[in-house]
């Protein structure tokens, strides 16, 4: 043999070698194949053929119960509702359109949900149970399973819906539900099930997460009509958690009952910012965006000019008038152009240049200081104040009091309002003028602020503290941070102004010549009243009509001046904070003061503060880890 | 050389009848089975009738036959001379591919030539193994020991490897490798060698992770749990098993597969064509056709072994190699052994790319066998 015949033979010999080995390992790996086979059609074969038994493995999600929402009490203001509900998988049938041309002659469908219908199917997997009908009554259920044959795909189920006991009472605090649309596809699989509903606004909108807990899953076996056989596989989901509120709802009610259109009442626990009531005029139903608001409904809403659909308690937008004068005192104190003492002349009016400023009181005050200058609302010790510290400075000290920033109510949409400076002025292009700064001594001007921003001032001027409004008391059981009034830094004022505006502030209400002394708390309260009356011009008064001696009675009702009053009881140990915003109530001591008066005194009533009916929030434990889906942080 | 050219002047004139009869029939019978399983199973996924699927399967197939059979005439000599000009060629698609292809399913494979659309990797597959079986041939024990001689192929094994992984397609790219590998391990590389490679390949493995589409991580995490996400991207797996396993032993019968047939069971036509005839002839029928696709590879080894020249062994085995990991990796996917590829099964699955690709191969592997005999350059001493 020659060498090379040699090293052929060898490399011949290496390569049969392992050609052999590839070989026996690619005919091992398609043995196990073929045990894989065996394993799947033999061994398991019967469980894979029921599963495949006309098709029908569904998985289906199961919806966990939303969590409620309660009132301070316990009360339920959004709860859930049997709802028998006709379903269509597209999948189970050949003709969507004939399916439904059968169903709609046992239940009538209209174009509308036809249309609804068909789009459902075309924007979902075909798997996915798509709502037919909701709310089916008992009768029609019967007939719908009767021609069950007939309806290939029909499937009817028990769902829920959500239902808000207190009707258009909570409305805007509560929010809404609606069925999620395609920008709230979050990723979440809950959201593809039929007939889930999301939080549109308020609460609902807020903790939605919280509230909507986790889906399960069941892996059903159904026959050929879409029938539920049994269920081969469950996996319970994470109900949704219930969240507290620190409302009222009985007071809510009765508070609203109270009030006329156009009117806001926002009640506070001025020690921690909880919201007890939150009254507005006119409301709407929560209930109806479940089945879906009907064109007509929706146009009567929207071209009301009371404008239900919106919270005149956090999105309404007012001057605050004369209740903004202890924000200008302040500043005025803090920037040291005055002392409290310091008497300032009121002639009944003040002139600038070419301008008249006059005082409400025409024949003038006299000579003002500053306690006395709070309680008779004296416009032109205001104009002087403002005059000397100066509009920004004004603007600063008032967003220390949570006006004109955003507040962290839970209420998505809720407004942070406005307050001027000059910066602002410029920044529109116009300069700013002495002039402005004087009008907007008094709280006149360019201001827009809620009366929920005016009831957060009024409870950090009793406490000191940079109280927060805000609803939340727990989720799932767990106390929410803020319900103690430790939760809360202090504003920084020093207590000595603090106190001199407290009493200037009880004097409005308990002295003689007080612009609120008529609507001092019933002696049987125990409790004694501190607060402020506005009134705001929505419309300049004429040098005409004052020479004609303008009575404000006279004006139709829309031209009137808007009614304000705040205030804070007991005023040695203030526990409530009220705002009142009562739109063309023309004098806020003659309308708005009353108003709150009522207001703190049904408060008392019902809340008992003096008997521990008003309990706070126990401290915060500190959880293992932070809830899921807990609420904005608080400072 | 002189020698060479003359003995294939001569065998030319000889033989076009010779050839014909070297040509094992039996083996083109077989493929004929396979491509009838093929055609009665793209009869039922198209509903029980010849369209849309079945017929023009049965025409690729005619065209293949006589693509096969006309390249089995072709002298093996001149195919492996040519060799890395239809390895640079094949590259050459890729590239083009790379820049210019069509986007299916999100990736850049085809190549788009009026009736037919062009995978260049799957031509890329067969090139490669001609290639290296080239390389290997004139090599002594010697060199193969010798690791620099071990780069160039490597390197012609890794450049089409990365341009079918950017496509993306993870899948192709990985069968690529180990076909490779198939070649490597035939001709007689070290067994250590191999080691170092996986070993480096176990490192870098995290590293390509990192490299992969959203869609390639998926599938292997849905693949380590399919019921995690069963309405989801585990859906196609489950549903195959499904279909699988309520075929029983005996299956459900001819077009009564109600998985298949409900369209439950996605891509039935091409990826998951094994599951309609699992689903409808049960194991019996699924072993059957699993025996005859064994069949087809275990004659690309008999031929190997039989060749007494090293070029049609290395190409045989890389061929048979070849079609083996289209089995495997199609059987293994729909059974939910592996994670989901897009790896159709060549012969049954619609789709002409992969059918007319497989059948050139088969071409290159009857050229090996009726050239079995021929008298090549042989192995040469060490350098």
């Amino acid at each position: 043999m020659s060498r090379k015949q040699r090293e052929e033979e060898r490399v011949r010999g290496i390569f049969s070698r392992r050609a052999l080995m590839l070989g026996v390992g690619q005919m091992g790996l398609l043995a196990f194949l073929a045990h894989q086979l065996h394993r799947l059609q033999v061994d398991e074969g019967e469980r894979f053929a029921t599963l495949a038994e006309e098709n029908r493995l569904s998985a289906r999600l199961l919806a966990p119960p939303r969590g409620r929402v309660l009132d301070r009490q316990g009360r339920i203001i959004a709860g859930n509702q049997l709802n028998w509900r006709a379903l269509l998988v597209a999948e189970q049938t050949a003709d969507v359109a004939a399916t439904l041309e059968t169903f709609s002659r046992i239940v009538p469908l209209t174009e509308q949900e036809r249309g609804r219908i068909e789009r459902e199917v075309r924007r979902r997997r075909r798997f996915v149970p798509v709502v037919v009908r909701e709310f089916l009554a008992w009768e029609e259920m019967a007939r719908i399973e009767l021609n069950a044959p007939d309806l290939p795909g029909i499937s009817v189920d028990v769902g829920t819906t959500r239902i808000y006991p207190e009707g258009e009472h909570l409305a805007h605090m509560v929010g809404y539900v609606a069925p999620p649309a395609e920008r709230d596809m979050d990723g979440d699989p809950l959201l593809e099930l039929p007939g889930i509903r999301v939080g549109r606004a308020g609460i609902e909108r807020h903790h939605d997460i919280a509230l909507r807990g986790r889906a399960g899953a069941v892996q059903l076996e159904v026959n050929a009509v879409g029938r539920v056989i049994r269920e081969l596989d469950r996996r319970e989901g994470v109900q949704g958690q219930d969240v507290q509120l620190s409302v009222d709802a009985e007071l809510q009610k009765s508070l609203r009952g109270k009030i006329e259109e156009g009117t806001s009442v926002v009640l506070m626990d001025a020690r921690n910012g909880e919201v007890l009531a939150m009254a507005t005029q006119p409301s709407f139903d929560p209930n109806v965006f479940n089945s879906g608001v009907s064109a007509a409904q929706w146009r009567q809403w929207t071209s009301n000019r009371a404008t239900p659909l919106i919270n005149r308690a956090t999105n309404g937008l007012y001057a605050p008038g004369s209740t903004f004068k202890m924000v200008v005192a302040l500043a005025a104190l803090e920037a040291r152009v005055v002392t409290p003492g310091e008497r300032v002349t009121c002639p009944g009016h003040m002139d600038l240049g070419d301008s008249r400023f006059h005082c409400w009181h025409r024949p003038g005050h006299g000579g003002m200081d500053m306690r006395t200058a709070l309680k008779l609302s004296c416009d032109v010790y205001f104009y002087e104040m403002a005059k000397r510290v100066g509009m920004d400075r004004i603007a600063a000290m008032s967003r220390r009091f949570g006006l004109g920033v955003p507040l962290d109510i839970e209420l998505p949409g809720t407004r942070a309002g406005l307050v001027p400076t000059r910066d602002w002025r410029l920044a529109q292009g116009k300069p700013w003028a002495l002039g402005d700064t004087v009008v907007h001594g008094i709280g006149q001007g360019f201001y827009q602020l809620t009366p929920l921003a005016l009831a957060t001032m009024t409870a950090r001027l009793a406490t000191g503290r940079a109280v927060q409004p805000h609803l939340t008391r727990t989720i799932g059981g767990r106390p929410v941070r803020g319900g103690r009034p430790d939760d809360w830094p202090s504003l920084g004022i020093p207590e000595r102004d603090l106190r001199l505006m407290r009493e200037a502030m009880w004097a409005v209400v308990n002295e003689a010549g007080g612009t609120a002394r008529t609507s001092r708390l019933p002696t049987e309260v125990g409790a004694q009243m501190a607060g402020k009356t506005g009134t705001t011009q929505v419309r300049r008064v004429t040098r005409e009509q004052r020479e004609r001696g303008f009575r404000v009675e006279q004006l139709p009702r829309e031209w009137r001046p808007h009614a304000l009053f705040v205030g804070y009881a007991p005023h040695d140990n203030p526990i409530f904070s009220v705002s009142v915003v009562v739109e063309h109530g023309t004098s806020g001591s003659g309308a708005a003061a009353p108003l709150a008066r009522d207001v703190l005194v049904e408060a008392f009533q019902r809340l008992r503060p003096g008997a521990g009916g008003l309990r706070m929030a126990e401290a915060v434990r500190t959880p293992p880890e932070p809830p899921r889906s807990a609420g904005s942080p608080r400072p | 050389m002189k020698f060479e050219r003359r003995l294939l002047t001569r065998e030319r004139g000889a033989g076009v009848l010779e050839k014909l009869w070297q040509i094992p029939w039996l083996f083109v019978l077989l493929l004929c089975a396979v491509a009838a399983v093929g055609y009665v199973a793209l009869y039922s996924a198209g509903g029980g009738s010849p369209e849309p699927y079945a017929g023009r399967h049965a025409i690729r197939f005619g065209f293949g036959v006589v693509l096969m059979l006309s390249i089995a005439l072709i002298d093996v000599r001149l195919i492996a001379r040519f060799a890395w000009v239809g390895y640079v060629g094949a590259l050459g698609l890729l590239v083009l591919v790379a820049m210019h292809g069509n986007v299916g399913k999100g990736a850049q494979r085809w190549i788009d030539l009026g009736p037919l659309q062009l995978q260049p990797s799957e031509l890329m597959k067969i090139m490669l193994v001609v290639a290296l079986a080239s390389w290997f041939h004139k090599a002594s024990w010697e060199r193969i020991g010798n690791p620099l001689f071990l780069i160039p192929p490597l390197i012609a094994i890794l450049i089409p490897a990365a341009l079918i992984f950017k496509q993306p397609n993870l899948g192709t790219a990985l069968i690529t490798l180990m076909i490779g590998g198939a070649v490597f391990f035939a001709a007689g590389v070290r067994f250590w060698k191999f080691a170092l490679l996986i070993g480096g390949v176990a490192v870098a493995a995290p590293i390509a992770y990192d490299q992969l589409h959203d869609y390639q991580r998926a599938r292997i995490t849905t693949f380590l749990d399919p019921e995690s996400d069963p309405l989801g991207a585990g859906y196609n797996i489950i549903q195959s098993q499904i279909a699988l396993g309520s075929g029983g032993f005996w299956g459900k019968g001819f077009l009564q597969g109600t998985q298949g047939h409900l369209n439950f069971l996605p891509e039935k036509q091409t990826d998951f064509i094994f599951t309609m005839l699992a689903e409808e002839f049960g194991l019996v029928g699924a072993l059957t056709v699993l025996a005859l696709l064994a069949w087809v590879i275990a004659f690309g080894f008999l031929v190997a072994l039989r060749s007494r020249h090293q070029f049609g062994r290395l190409l045989a085995v890389g061929l048979a190699t070849n079609y083996f990991l289209y089995v495997f990796v199609n059987i293994a996917m729909v059974t939910g052994s592996i994670p989901v590829g897009g790896v159709p099964l060549p012969l049954i699955s619609h789709g002409g790319s992969a059918m007319l690709t497989t059948m050139l191969g088969f071409g290159l592997l009857l050229s090996a066998h009726v050239h079995r005999d021929a008298e090549m350059a042989a192995a040469q001493e060490g350098p």
